[in-house]
């Protein structure tokens, strides 16, 4: 959410601010989750470990660089390409927001995957899942548009998206590191 | 029953005397779109559950080349520092009283009024008398949009007016130094800008310091009742030299409701914000948490 948030902000010098521009952002990434949690899913399902988990979570938070470097030149491109904003701006928001956020959307199932111990706990595994995330969405949501775009510049927040994932997809890492390699394989 | 009855109708009448008739309501993409009557004036305005709800435009019935609002009147000192612009641009249409006053006062002039809502710019043409011609033109897109296709296609203009900032919400991205760069970049040498502006709130000390980081030098007209105020600057070294008005421009923006000989002596260089403030960029741009 906090990624979706900034990136509408991102936009607007180049194709405003008008309902579309909010429109194609949120399909793009409605879109991109999608993909990303049935791939997530069947990933899964290849001798999941807790290293290709953190893997995952390093892999989103690198493909976040070029948006961040080459935005202004991507946006740049499109908008001399495409003259309508309303495809101009769904163009541009695919380019940079697509696979950053299909790789994140792989997080959730695969979560489901590692955290679920059996058959009976898998419901409330879940349930919990959703939990932890529809909650950081809130969080996400509330501390970007009340407080990071009064704190921070734009890039900063994209950086702050970065570290946050990429020191998660280390932790994930380092964890599985000294844990015995059966206990997620069986 | 009968005092009760009675009561009502007076309550009714009492009502209708107070509060403006609604004549068309228009459902648009961003918000609903009222217009009222009352005391032969016509009014445009957003729609809100606050009860005070904010005009977007007026047109006087009964004599409708004056314009009814006071920064409209101001706006139309840009003329005091080019009086025959060739080509003008007016971000945010509203009832469109600007370009309609500018097809009669300079009727060589190309006029191009861009607004977001495409609903606007039909009930202005519907219900403001609001026309186009081969001079008076619309654009229905985002006022940035416009601003770096036409930089693209190098369609520069004399006078840029900035009034897209008089609604609940503020376009952020129409208040960062790169806009105004933009903006700037678009105008013709000694091109004149003038904007409408806030007066009060947190925002103030950002926004001045803003426009005053990309165009140097500002004049502002305060406005003596209201909260907002019209920033003049131009894309030259000394805007004070631009001043070109006499009696005769005078006397053809008088029917307007614009009295230049005092607003020119209004115009004021005074300083009187915090410079020490960072200015709003397109990656620093929390305005609307500013005008809190």
């Amino acid at each position: 959410m906090c990624f979706q948030l900034v990136g509408g902000r991102l936009l607007a010098p180049y194709f405003g601010s008008s309902v579309y521009v909010w429109g194609s952002i949120i399909t793009v990434f409605m879109l991109a989750l999608s993909v990303g949690y049935l791939s997530g899913g069947r990933l899964s399902l290849y001798r999941p470990s807790l290293r290709k988990y953190g893997f995952i979570y390093i892999t989103a938070a690198i493909t976040i660089i070029p948006t961040i470097l080459y935005s202004e030149a991507i946006m740049d491109w499109v908008f001399g390409l495409v003259e309508d904003p309303r495809y101009g701006s769904l163009l541009a928001s695919t380019i940079l927001f697509f696979i950053p956020t299909l790789i994140m959307g792989m997080i959730a199932p695969y979560s489901v995957r590692i955290l679920t111990e059996s058959k009976i706990s898998s419901g409330h595994t879940a349930g919990f899942l959703y939990f932890v995330s529809t909650l950081g969405s809130a969080i996400g949501t509330i501390m970007t548009s009340f407080y990071f775009v009064l704190w921070f510049e734009i890039d900063q927040i994209f950086w702050l998206t970065f570290s946050i994932m990429f020191t998660a997809g280390l932790t994930a890492l380092t964890v599985s590191f000294f844990l015995p390699k059966t206990n997620i394989d069986e | 029953m009968k005092k009760l009855f009675i009561f009502t109708c007076l309550c009714v009448s009492f009502s209708s005397f107070l509060a403006a008739e609604i004549i068309h309501k228009e459902r648009s993409a961003y918000r609903n779109v009222v217009i009222t009557e009352k005391n032969n004036t016509r009014c445009m305005s957003f729609e809100s559950r606050k009860k005070a709800v904010s005009n977007q435009a007026c047109i006087n019935l009964k004599n409708k080349d004056k314009l009814v609002f006071e920064y409209t009147r101001s706006i139309l000192v840009g003329l005091a520092y080019n009086p025959k612009p060739k080509r003008i641009l007016i971000i945010g249409l509203g009832g469109g009283s600007l370009p309609k006053a500018f097809s009669e006062l300079l009727p060589d002039t190309e006029v191009v009024s861009v607004e977001i809502d495409s609903a606007v710019a039909k009930l202005a043409r519907k219900y403001f008398d609001y026309s186009e011609s081969d001079k008076i033109k619309t654009s229905v897109m985002d006022g940035r949009v416009y601003v770096k296709r036409a930089l693209r296609k190098q369609q520069y203009f004399d006078w840029i007016i900035l009034d897209a900032f008089n609604g609940d919400y503020i376009p952020e991205h129409l208040l960062t130094i790169e806009f105004l760069t933009e903006v700037k970049k678009l105008l013709k040498p000694n091109g004149i800008l003038s904007a409408n502006t806030f007066n009060g709130s947190n925002l103030f000390d950002y926004e001045s310091v803003t426009y005053q980081k990309v165009f140097k030098e500002l004049r502002i007209l305060k406005s003596p009742s209201k909260g907002n105020r019209i920033i003049f600057a131009c894309n030259c070294d000394k805007i004070d030299q631009e001043l070109q008005w006499d009696s005769q421009l005078a006397d053809r923006l008088a029917p307007y409701g614009t009295d230049l000989e005092m607003l020119v002596s209004r115009l004021s260089d005074e300083v009187n914000w915090d410079t020490s403030v960072q200015p709003l960029t397109d990656q620093f741009s929390p305005a609307n948490l500013l005008n809190q």
